[in-house]
């Protein structure tokens, strides 16, 4: 049995890659609200659409499939590392600080950084993302509406990380 | 389409959710398979390439082009699925994918909250909980990380929020009447209304406009606010959208 917060719902997230020549990747979050002891004890399949990856995508995400979580204790300091997310420019991988319950840092463990363009990106695009993650989590808010950028690989990650520490 | 969506579904039973959801994604596989224009072989490259009709194509492509035109029409001609003379409604895909999405959740028995995030482009139903209504941040383009402003759907079932602009691989805004990158003072627009497809071509429309028109425009769109940003600096707003800001 898991231990349950009800103001923290149990996210099960789904990482599910058609890998694309455009790319599209899907990242699931789901919150049940009620009976979340159903959703704990039982793998979801990743949505068969999801399966299959087509000729010529640059690499198949290997992150399909689900990863459930119990409810953990919020105190003391932990990071959690997210999945490696491939994107059409390479893979990225986050790993989150957590200090009683709190996110208190989000670094990267892996970026593109072959061409000065994406280095420069980057360094556009790890504060962005770091000061995003700490931003929203003060402003109480459920999501966040942007200009498409492509530091989504980033984001999909944090999501990751965030999905297995229960946050 | 290259992009995220993430879902967010409150209520309802796992099982159902759960089936609704894989519904909802295997959609969206579905959109990007027949709509994707770096899809040599997807329906609507083959229909831009004038090989097949649009009665060949699923009955989604007319839906979306139909749609489309409507927008091209509210907005004079500012939203526009042609570029460099050729067809590609991918501006209006997007958003229209998303609002699909949230709708195939929203169908569940019991579900009292729905939230799709597809790129940055949010459709909501419901609340995520009984006190509480659904908040959407509104990323700051002049302040990586931080935020503009933050929308509230408390007191209304459904809302939609867009935000269109210049993103970190450049300027992806295309002034339909030149067919070059749009010439504007702005480096964001966001637009607030009940369905996701008609705010993501009002915000790129607005961009493309620039403040002064794009402001104005918005203003006379009926149950729709905006807030656009400059390049200066200067945050503008429709009157109405003091009252969507939580």
């Amino acid at each position: 049995m898991h231990a349950l917060n009800k103001n923290r719902p149990l996210r099960r997230i789904m990482l599910a890659s058609a890998a694309t020549v455009s790319g599209i990747v899907m990242l699931l979050a789901l919150k049940p609200h009620t009976a979340p002891t159903v959703i704990t004890d039982s793998a979801a399949p990743a949505p068969s659409a999801a399966a299959s990856s087509s000729p010529g995508a640059s690499s198949g995400s290997g992150s399909s499939g689900s990863s459930g979580k119990s409810g953990s204790s919020s105190t003391g300091t932990k990071t959690v590392t997210g999945d490696t997310v491939q994107t059409r420019w390479g893979p990225v991988q986050v790993k989150v600080t957590i200090k009683n319950g709190k996110i208190t840092d989000v670094t990267a463990l892996q970026y593109p950084s072959d061409n000065p363009r994406d280095q420069q990106i980057n360094d556009y695009a790890l504060p962005q993302l770091r000061s995003e993650a700490l931003a929203a989590q003060s402003a109480s808010i459920d999501t966040v509406s942007g200009a498409t950028y492509t530091s989504q690989g980033y984001q999909q990650s944090l999501q990751s990380a965030l999905d297995s520490a229960g946050l | 389409m290259g992009t995220v969506f993430s879902f967010d579904v409150r209520g309802g039973d796992p099982d159902a959710v759960r089936a609704a959801l894989e519904e909802a994604v295997a959609g969206l596989h579905r959109v990007d398979e027949v709509f994707s224009t770096y899809r040599e072989d997807s329906q609507v490259s083959r229909l831009a390439r004038e090989e097949i009709g649009v009665a060949d194509c699923d009955p989604e492509v007319a839906e979306v082009l139909e749609l489309a035109a409507e927008a091209e029409r509210v907005s004079d001609g500012w939203f526009s699925t042609r570029y460099r003379a050729r067809l590609d409604p991918t501006g209006i895909v997007k958003g229209w994918s998303a609002e699909r999405a949230a709708q195939v959740l929203r169908r569940v028995a019991g579900v009292s909250g729905v939230s799709v995030n597809g790129g940055g482009d949010v459709q909501m139903f419901g609340a995520p909980e009984p006190t509480r209504a659904w908040r959407v941040g509104i990323a700051d383009p002049l302040r990586p990380g931080g935020l503009a402003a933050v929308i509230s759907a408390a007191g209304v079932e459904e809302l939609a929020v867009a935000t269109s602009g210049t993103a970190e691989r450049g300027a992806h805004i295309v002034d339909p009447r030149t067919g070059k990158s749009a010439v504007t003072d702005l480096v964001a627009v966001t637009v607030v209304g009940p369905r996701l497809t008609w705010v993501d071509c009002w915000a790129t429309a607005a961009f493309a406009m620039g403040s002064r028109a794009g402001l104005a425009w918005l203003e006379s769109l009926p149950g729709v606010e905006g807030l656009l940003i400059t390049a200066g600096d200067e945050v503008r707003c429709t009157g109405g959208l003091a009252a969507r800001l939580g």
